[in-house]
């Protein structure tokens, strides 16, 4: 089990003989889930290696196994050429890799400084640790790129920032493989070409780059080779330059897919929703929607763009009556309490809003209950599931039999517990909650995220024809791609605020990038540093 | 009150302070690497009876200090493996350790002496005596100042001192050393100790023992130092008052001290007064015995200023998937 | 993973319970007496007379109202250590009503003494609930100062104002009229011979108890949003179940039903208001509302288990040298591995299960 970490690195100026990691019938399950099947992979040193799959594929469980996160089954590593135990992150880390978690990985309230000596200290005595690593942590600043005060505290530091801490991390333990997983997700798209262009840095230096996604654009940019993974087993490993994102999504799924969603122009009609000048205060006191205004017509869809943590999920909250906030709203005409007894969610749903949230685990379902106490859940107020004092389980039970059938929820279980579901038919439960309620206003929060492929097609068929039944749509997505196919107007929200409404077809993707790194004048070309400093400005910036 | 009854005062409440102190920084220890233990008492009273069972048994006094750390560290390790190795929840093995010490010491206490739950009274070598310090009685006669030496600070047994001393220790580890880093660490974001390559469960282990060593010298105290044997639940809720300090400490080791004077001090004049004229009204012990209760409470309910426990405190390490 | 349900619910404390067992055996073997000897004397002295029966469902009735109190606390995610302040104050309250008329009949007194217990138990509960919601004070650690606190209150009250002429701090006898039937009473009447012993028709109402608990928990809108509430907060808001709400009425539930307790202990048995009017039943709520999986049926059966335990240990004591703390060093021990080492138990059936093929709930999600 021990690693010989001198004779384990790769040399960056050798020539490449070996692959920096090769992997060998790696197997692993959770319980009766199979996340890992009998995978091999080789990647050259020098290189950035895309490890590409839906949500579920087992890409995270590969790759955690890589740095002893998780321990496999079955199967071999060879770093370097060198066949390594890593059992446990700290033979992973002498072995010479670093790895940067989708959840960072942080100490909120220790400063950067000792988040990046944690584990990697000299010895008993903190203070010459701490010294050592202020001098360090300079010059691999200058040299990559990655400045960061090594005295803040995570806590006030933004998402972009705590993600360089991560890399700093790895530089600072010597990585020379170094794994990222979904480093975007909450990353504005110029941050995310920053980050690209920090990666090609490594790459130059001689460092291995893993970089996990369900991206399809990003491998097509950044990568050399793709890897992809369906269902925990690895189905192919292709040179990017010869490959298309077509064929890549076919591999994933297993299927030809459509990229695009089939949908006839809107023809909206009255005013439903009517926001103005929506303030929002969030936990600690800081302001996360300052004043927004926004309308959204009966037969339209109107998608909210931007990077998770600028006041998307706070706007949505309010709407449902999850938060507080100020200002005015109205719903067909009529004014909706913000604050008091008629603020909160039950309300909201006897005025006609529904509402499919971001975090189907966290708010939209209990994942101990069964499917059909779920499908009450937030309606069981309704005359439809009571009798009496009494709630009437066999009316319920029948509802949600019938909702399973018409949603096509599998295993058509009414009894099943909803943590046992898979992410798309916990998803679809959801939706025919919601969407079933006949909702003049459906609020609905990242529809497809964590869902199979399979499902989103189906999900998001769903939501059009609820539009095109004459209902209003909010749709708060991170997913551009699915704002753009989705919306029939597009606002961007950047630090609490509205940076504008754009048309699908009258915009880029390289137009709401900058709208969402808070850049209005978007026909320039615009300094990396100068959206940096404006990520920067923004308080509070932690999702 | 004349300048004598402040000091006989003062000097009882270093007395009681120090048992709390030591559970208080026990499970400052254990809280910090995110454990939470309402079995304070429980490790304090197992240690209590086995140092006092012992040191009647052997007469010396050192070998029932070890007998006691021993014993708390059993109740420890205990604790350790239900919720840390096992995941259970802490609180729930917090008070089933309570009861398991309350039952168990008095069966054995039965077994062993035949004397209805007690140890026999303990003989000198089965006590720790006073300490006096260098020039305690050469400068009892300087006014104010003498009697404060040789009176307040002189004259306390070894323990006392191994408590105030634990202050600036404990202070230094957690602050100053590699091991504390980890330790705040670990109670914070266990996943970012792991991910670093570090043990969680070791270093927990590792808190969790601490916190058994330290209630082991707490409870050989109360039987060996404070008083001369053990009686049937002894500890009397000291192990919860050393929570509240912690609380009202704020898991700080200084703020510890602090609390745990001052609880001590309530403590102290409750045992010399039944009832205190305070401001024309006559408040009663009973009052004074709750008060440390209450201004937990006071404290927990933000009143003066926000408790906010370590981050991952009370719940098990699960690797996320 | 889940397993099958029976296995969930009976198996695992059954293994649970027996491991508890085994290790209070080993204890009882150390102090040089017979474990199955013990045993004989503890299952006989229990159940094997109507004297023991009396006693073991007097005991029972008490851990039925606590451990409900905890079992109800339990549903939306709260640890109610405090059943026995709680209970305490349900003693003061329930004494306040008896003392305070010449009760003609135990009829009329009886429904004001349960009005005055749950009242009083609720009351005490408030407070640490309050806090909860609203402060986010720990109400494990509030609930444990309120202990305190309100054993300090009972004994100033008992040395002052309610402090009965004579030497025990004690409140003056309640009137007769307040006295409840007790089961040689009742057992009499229909010519049936029952020992004496405190059981009394308070029982009755712990069953009673035990029913509207269950109704109300799965069977009413409010049930529903105690058990969605103790899953997820987040969720409970998403669904407009306030925590606030929510946290306030559980609280002062089980705080009544804590309460409770005292008409048995209180009113049934001791007739005047003690020092302690609680005996630890309110920590014995826990490990019956642990070994009951927090269900009025497993309450109820936990209870008598219980029951039949301290009073098979009173036996215990009379019969040989094993201490009636040893009945501690038991609750200790079922509490240690129903509660804290759960898992121990559950990792090992899990895999037995999966190993012999029948996968448990058939779990098709995917992992990442």
């Amino acid at each position: 089990m021990s690693v010989d970490t001198q004779k384990g690195r790769p040399d960056a100026a050798a020539p490449a003989a070996h692959p920096a990691i090769e992997l060998k019938g790696i197997s692993k399950a959770f319980g009766p889930v199979q996340a890992n099947k009998d995978i091999a992979i080789r990647v050259m040193p020098g290189t950035i290696h895309g490890i590409i799959g839906e949500n579920g594929a087992g890409k995270s469980t590969l790759m955690s196994i890589l740095y002893g996160f998780y321990k496999a089954d079955a199967g071999e590593i060879f770093i370097a050429g060198q066949k390594t135990a890593i059992p446990d992150s700290q033979a992973a880390i002498a072995a010479g890799i670093g790895m940067v978690f989708q959840h960072f990985k942080l100490v909120e309230n220790f400063t950067v400084l000792e988040n990046v000596v944690l584990g990697a200290e000299d010895g008993a005595r903190l203070t010459p640790s701490l010294s050592k690593a202020r001098k360090l942590l300079t010059e691999l600043a200058a040299e990559y790129e990655l400045h960061v005060d090594p005295d803040a505290l995570i806590q006030d530091l933004g998402v972009g920032m705590q993600q360089r801490v991560e890399i700093l991390k790895a530089l600072y333990r010597q990585a020379d493989i170094l794994i990222l997983d979904e480093p975007t997700g909450v990353l504005t798209p110029a941050e995310a070409d920053h980050l690209f262009r920090i990666l090609e840095g490594l790459r130059r230096e001689g460092k291995t780059i893993i970089l996990i996604t369900h991206k399809l654009r990003e491998i097509m940019e950044v990568t050399d080779t793709v890897s992809v993974m369906r269902r925990g087993e690895m189905t192919a490993t292709v040179k990017t330059a010869e490959t298309s994102p077509e064929e890549l999504a076919e591999l994933m799924v297993g299927r030809k897919v459509l990229l695009q969603v089939d949908k006839a122009p809107a023809k909206p009609r009255e005013m439903v929703l009517n926001v103005e000048n929506l303030k929002v205060v969030g936990e600690k006191g800081v302001e996360r929607v300052k004043g927004i205004s926004l309308s959204v017509k009966a037969g339209e869809i109107l998608g909210i763009a931007g990077v998770a943590g600028n006041g998307q999920s706070e706007l949505l909250e309010v709407l449902g009556g999850i938060r507080n906030g100020t200002g005015r709203i109205t719903l067909n005409g009529e004014e909706i309490d913000l604050t008091g007894q008629n603020s909160d969610a039950r309300t909201r749903r006897a005025r006609g809003i529904a509402h499919v949230p971001e975090d189907r685990h966290r708010q939209g379902l209990i994942l101990d209950f069964h499917a059909w106490e779920n499908v009450g859940f937030g309606y069981h107020h309704d005359a439809k599931y009571n009798s009496g004092w009494l709630m009437d389980n066999e009316a319920l039970r029948r509802d949600t039999e019938a909702k399973i059938k018409k949603f096509d929820v599998r295993p058509p279980n009414a009894w099943q517990t909803a943590k046992n579901f898979s992410g798309g038919n916990q998803q679809k439960i959801v939706i025919a909650r919601e969407l079933e309620q006949n909702p003049d206003l459906l609020l609905v929060g990242q529809p497809t995220r964590g869902v199979d492929i399979g499902a989103i097609e189906f999900i998001h068929q769903q939501i059009v024809a609820l539009r095109d039944a004459g209902k209003a749509v909010l749709l708060v997505s991170v997913e551009l791609d699915e704002i753009m196919s989705l919306s029939d107007r597009i606002a961007v929200m950047f630090d609490g605020k509205i940076m504008g409404e754009r048309l699908p077809a009258e915009t880029s993707e390289r137009e709401l990038g900058l709208l969402m790194a808070g850049i209005t004048d978007t026909t320039r070309d615009v300094p990396v540093e100068e959206i940096e400093a404006n990520l920067a400005r923004k308080d509070g910036a932690t999702p | 009150m004349d300048f004598n009854t402040i000091i006989q005062i003062l000097d009882s409440t270093i007395r009681l302070a120090t048992p709390l102190l030591l559970a208080c920084l026990a499970g400052l220890f254990s809280e910090r690497s995110g454990v939470f233990d309402i079995g304070l008492e429980a490790k304090m009273l197992v240690a209590a009876f086995f140092s006092a069972a012992v040191a009647a048994t052997t007469g010396s006094v050192l070998l029932g200090l070890g007998a006691g750390i021993a014993a708390s560290m059993a109740f420890a390790l205990i604790h350790g493996i239900a919720s840390i190795t096992f995941r259970g929840d802490q609180l729930i093995s917090g008070v089933a350790l309570n009861f398991l010490a309350s039952g168990m010491t008095v069966l054995i206490a039965r077994d062993w002496f035949n004397q209805g739950g007690r140890t026999p009274a303990l003989m000198d070598g089965g006590r720790f005596q006073p300490i006096d310090l260098p020039f305690a009685t050469a400068v009892a006669d300087v006014p104010v100042l003498g009697p404060i030496y040789s009176e307040l600070l002189s004259g306390h047994t070894i323990l006392v001192y191994v408590a105030f001393a634990m202050v600036p220790l404990t202070w230094y580890i957690l602050f100053r050393t590699r091991f504390g880093l980890r330790l705040r660490a670990v109670g914070e974001n266990p996943g970012a100790v792991d991910t670093a390559g570090i043990s969680v469960v070791r270093l927990r282990y590792s808190a969790v023992m601490i916190a058994g060593v330290l209630c082991g010298i707490a409870g050989a105290y109360l039987a060996t130092g404070l008083a001369a044997g053990f009686v049937k639940d002894m500890t009397a809720g000291r192990g919860f008052i050393a929570l509240a300090a912690l609380i009202f400490a704020k898991w700080r080791p200084w703020y510890a001290l602090g609390a745990c004077l001052l609880f001590g001090l309530l403590d102290a004049i409750g045992n010399r007064y039944q009832s205190i004229e305070l401001l024309g009204v006559a408040v009663p012990g009973q009052f004074m015995q709750a008060l440390p209760y209450i201004l937990t409470v006071v404290i927990l309910a933000g009143f003066v200023g926000k408790a906010i426990p370590p981050r991952a405190g009370g719940e098990a390490y699960v690797k996320e998937r | 993973m889940t397993l099958p349900k029976w296995a969930d619910v009976v198996l695992i404390p059954l293994i649970n319970l027996l491991l508890a067992l085994f290790v209070s055996g080993l204890v009882v073997l150390m102090i040089g007496e017979d474990p199955i000897n013990a045993m004989k004397i503890m299952v006989n002295g229990a159940v094997g007379s109507t004297y023991g029966w009396g006693y073991t469902l007097f005991y029972a009735t008490n851990f039925i109202f606590t451990g409900l109190a905890v079992a109800v606390a339990f549903h939306a995610r709260l640890f109610n250590i405090g059943g026995e302040g709680q209970a305490q104050l349900g003693a003061l309250g329930v004494a306040l009503v008896c003392l305070a008329l010449p009760w003609p009949h135990w009829t009329l007194a009886l429904p004001f003494a349960i009005l005055g217990g749950a009242v009083f138990g609720a009351a005490w509960a408030a407070i640490p609930a309050y806090l909860q919601a609203r402060r986010g004070s720990h109400i494990v650690i509030t609930t444990i100062m309120f202990n305190f606190i309100a054993s300090a209150l009972l004994v100033y009250l008992l040395v002052s104002a309610l402090k009965a002429p004579g030497m025990a701090p004690e409140s003056a006898r309640f009137p007769e009229g307040t006295f409840l039937p007790n089961a040689r009473d009742v057992f009499g009447m229909i010519g049936v011979k029952f020992a004496r012993s405190p059981l009394n028709v308070s029982f009755l109402l712990g069953l009673v108890a035990c029913f509207l608990v269950w109704l109300l928990l799965w069977r009413t809108r409010l049930g529903y949003e105690i058990r969605a509430y103790g899953h997820s907060e987040p969720a409970a808001i998403y669904a407009g179940i306030s925590p606030f709400r929510i946290t306030m009425i559980t609280m002062l539930i089980s705080g009544a039903l804590a309460g409770l307790m005292a008409v048995n202990a209180v009113q049934g048995e001791a007739q005047r208001l003690l020092q302690d009017n609680v005996l630890g039943a309110g920590f014995v709520g826990i490990a019956v509302a642990l070994m009951g999986r927090s269900h009025p049926v497993g309450v109820l059966i936990a209870a008598v288990l219980f029951g039949a335990l301290y009073q098979g240990g009173a036996e215990l004591e009379f019969e040989t040298s094993v201490p009636r703390e040893m009945v501690l060093v038991i609750q200790a021990l079922v509490i240690l591995f129903t509660g804290a080492l759960d898992n121990m138990v559950r990792g090992p059936v899990t895999g037995a299960f999966l190993r012999f093929g029948r996968r448990p709930g058939a779990t098709t999600k995917a992992a990442e």
